[in-house]
């Protein structure tokens, strides 16, 4: 550091060479002081290095996979059934816990999939309706079939699925947030 | 003499070819580093000079450390602990240097006491040297001040309840002192407007003045000379000098290995430990400042009542006003310590004195048995905090929050009817609000229980407007459902 100033003085002082011993004994200590606080130097730059990357080599932010209950809960459903998830966000050194609604169905395949309950349209949530047989967003009147296929209302998409994962039997949801009003699934953030 | 002998050098170490030249043309800096290098010293090298450099280079590493200690601290009560949690907990390296740039305060006012010893018993402020003995005494005042204004920083017990001590011992001072005390705080108690003061008085304007007034003190220095020796002429040197460069660079260059190292262990294998959030409640912690403000502290503890203003204000002042005098003082050209009887004594006497503080502080402690044993405690409970793993701090907006509330089972069944009548499709989870309605967060300070029933059974015509429906649920539930809006804070 303080060294570093020194290091670039003796430089020009190294080249010269009149063949003198006491000059040769400068030298050899120059050698010395420059390698020395050359390698002193970079040795306490790495702890600084180390510290101004972390974020690059660790993961700082991260949302977290939820848990929705055991796989086998929700083999037999015949219409889509809620569950409120708690969603743990970590921002470097602080977290966010909301909690949010999201919808276990099937789709046409049969295949469980999770539906977020946010309307694609302006974000109200959107119950299930159980007499209609459909998902009925109370604020603009959307509808979405029971697998969230678009029926109709102002939104431009059906209501969005989340992606999922199995986890020693536990199906586990990762919640996300999609732009509103436009036709293609957009994640934010 | 000496100025052909510098030239003579400078001939011959100037290579000028290649890129050295092209620089040199545009910069001139080779002849800054010869001034630089060459600076003579009378009766040559000496291990008595290199305090000087050592300060620098701690000084350096400082703001070094410091900036990038900034890259993760947070100056406000709700986050600073949380944030240094996360440097010395979480992420890499960070324990190491916040240990460093702890430790490097404490090895800071060591090395600045070598120094000042150092000049004090060479008599090397003697011989035109008053305004560099004057920027030296600034930079001592702006440095324990930097010590100061960090130690609160963490926010943790310890930092919290020795600043309390030590802002609350600035109201001693008569007349002005409440006012320099609310100066420092930002109020009449200590928060979290009394850390943004420290922060910018730690990072901005104190090192602003470090900063100018070192540039002044090396350029003083430069501008007196090296003193030299004892028996060496202050006002005009005699002795054959020797040349900065190169035994003396190698010396000072020694000390500097020496705190790399001494500071390196120390922070890899004694970590400094932050101890839990500071907890203002806590009527129970002992606090105790940092070494170096041991003697103040235990000084302090012996002036009450009508006396304190000698003690805290008189002889302190004094002894002050005396130590930035003294080139003006002691004016004599002599400058061998044992010739100088007068000033040696005083400086054993004043050391004497502040090791004696120190150490009859240290003694008191332990051997008041109250306080030994809070002590432990104090430090028991820093070793738990330091052995958990870093926990990420709850931001406001979380529920988590508001579960906590709901340990109420009525508030509960609230939140049940909240969520099966579909309240949240257009209030949001937790009442948060979308686009289609308002947040119901904090409607507990706006409006009571008996306006809420009243609201719930009547919406008011902009709400209906809005899609709001008039409430007919069973006494009970509706009670409940009133309980959990008002526990949305």
């Amino acid at each position: 550091m303080c060294a570093w100033r020194r290091e670039s003085a003796i430089m020009p002082v190294k080249t010269e060479a009149d063949g003198s011993p006491i000059q040769n004994r400068r030298s050899f200590l120059e050698v010395w002081a420059v390698l020395g606080s050359a390698l002193i130097g970079s040795l306490l730059a790495v702890p600084l290095i180390r510290f101004a990357v972390f974020p690059l080599l660790h993961r700082t932010t991260e949302l977290k996979s939820s848990p929705l209950g055991a796989l086998s809960e929700f083999s037999s459903i015949t219409e889509p059934v809620m569950r409120t998830i708690q969603i743990e966000q970590v921002d470097g050194w602080r977290k966010a816990i909301s909690e949010k609604a999201v919808y276990i169905t099937k789709d046409r395949q049969g295949q469980l999939r999770v539906l977020t309950s946010v309307c694609p349209h302006l974000g109200c949530t959107v119950p299930w309706n159980k007499e209609r047989m459909q998902f009925v967003c109370p604020c603009h009147g959307g509808t979405y079939m029971p697998d969230g296929g678009y029926i109709s209302g102002p939104a431009l998409r059906g209501m969005d699925t989340l992606e999922t994962s199995v986890e020693d039997g536990q199906l586990m949801v990762r919640f996300q947030y999609f732009r509103q009003l436009v036709s293609d699934k957009e994640v934010i953030g | 003499m000496q100025s052909s002998h510098q030239e003579q050098n400078a001939h011959a170490t100037i290579p000028k070819t290649g890129i050295w030249k092209w620089i040199d043309h545009r910069t001139g800096i080779d002849g800054v580093l010869r001034t630089a290098l060459y600076e003579p010293i009378p009766g040559g090298a000496r291990f008595a000079y290199i305090f000087g450099s050592g300060l620098l280079f701690i000084f350096i590493s400082q703001v070094i450390t410091g900036v990038f200690l900034a890259l993760y601290y947070v100056p406000s009560a709700d986050h600073a602990h949380t944030t240094v949690a996360y440097i010395t907990k979480a992420v890499t390296a960070g324990s190491f240097l916040r240990s460093l740039h702890a430790y490097g305060a404490s090895a800071m006012v060591v090395v600045l006491l070598m120094h000042l010893s150092q000049t004090y018993i060479y008599g090397a402020y003697k011989g035109r040297r008053e305004l560099l003995w004057l920027s030296g005494c600034a930079l001592f005042a702006l440095i324990l001040g930097m010590a100061f204004t960090g130690y609160l920083l963490p926010w943790d017990q310890r930092a919290y309840f020795a600043t309390a001590v030590g802002t609350n011992a600035a109201s001693e001072v008569p007349l002005i002192g409440e006012t320099i005390k609310r100066m420092m705080r930002g109020g009449t108690e200590m928060g979290t407007l009394t850390i943004s003061r420290f922060f910018v008085a730690h990072v901005f304007l104190i090192p602003a003045c470090i900063f100018s007034l070192l540039a002044s003190h090396v350029f003083l220095f430069r501008k007196a000379g090296a003193a030299g020796p004892t028996d060496e002429d202050p006002y005009e040197p005699q002795q054959k000098v020797e040349l900065f460069y190169p035994r003396q660079v190698l010396m000072d260059l020694s000390l500097t290995a020496l705190l790399i190292v001494a500071l390196g262990l120390l922070c890899f294998f004694v970590p400094v430990k932050l101890g839990p959030p500071a907890n203002p409640a806590d009527a129970q912690y002992v606090p105790r400042p940092e070494w170096y403000y041991l003697p103040i502290f235990q000084w302090l503890k012996y002036w009450h009542g009508s006396l304190s203003v000698l003690g805290i204000m008189v002889i302190p002042g004094v002894l002050v006003a005396a130590v930035i005098a003294l080139p003006f003082l002691d004016r004599g050209a002599e400058r061998r310590p044992w010739k100088r009887p007068i000033a040696m004594t005083s400086y054993g006497f004043v050391m004497l004195m502040l090791v004696g503080l120190a150490l009859r502080s240290q003694y008191l402690d332990k051997h008041d048995v109250g306080v030994a044993q809070q002590l432990a405690k104090q430090k028991t409970e820093e070793d738990a905090y330091m052995s958990k793993p870093f926990e990420p701090e709850l931001s406001s907006a979380s529920l988590a929050a508001v579960n906590t509330k709901l340990a109420d089972p009525v508030a509960a069944q609230g939140k049940t009817i909240f969520e099966d009548h579909s309240c949240n499709a257009c209030h949001g989870d937790g009442g948060v609000g979308t686009a289609a309605a308002p947040a119901l967060i904090g409607e507990s300070a706006k409006r009571s229980t008996v306006q809420l029933q009243e609201l719930f059974a009547h919406p008011t015509a902009k709400m209906t407007a809005g899609g709001m429906p008039a409430i007919d649920l069973p006494p009970d539930d509706l009670k409940a459902l009133i309980a959990y809006v008002e526990s949305l804070q």
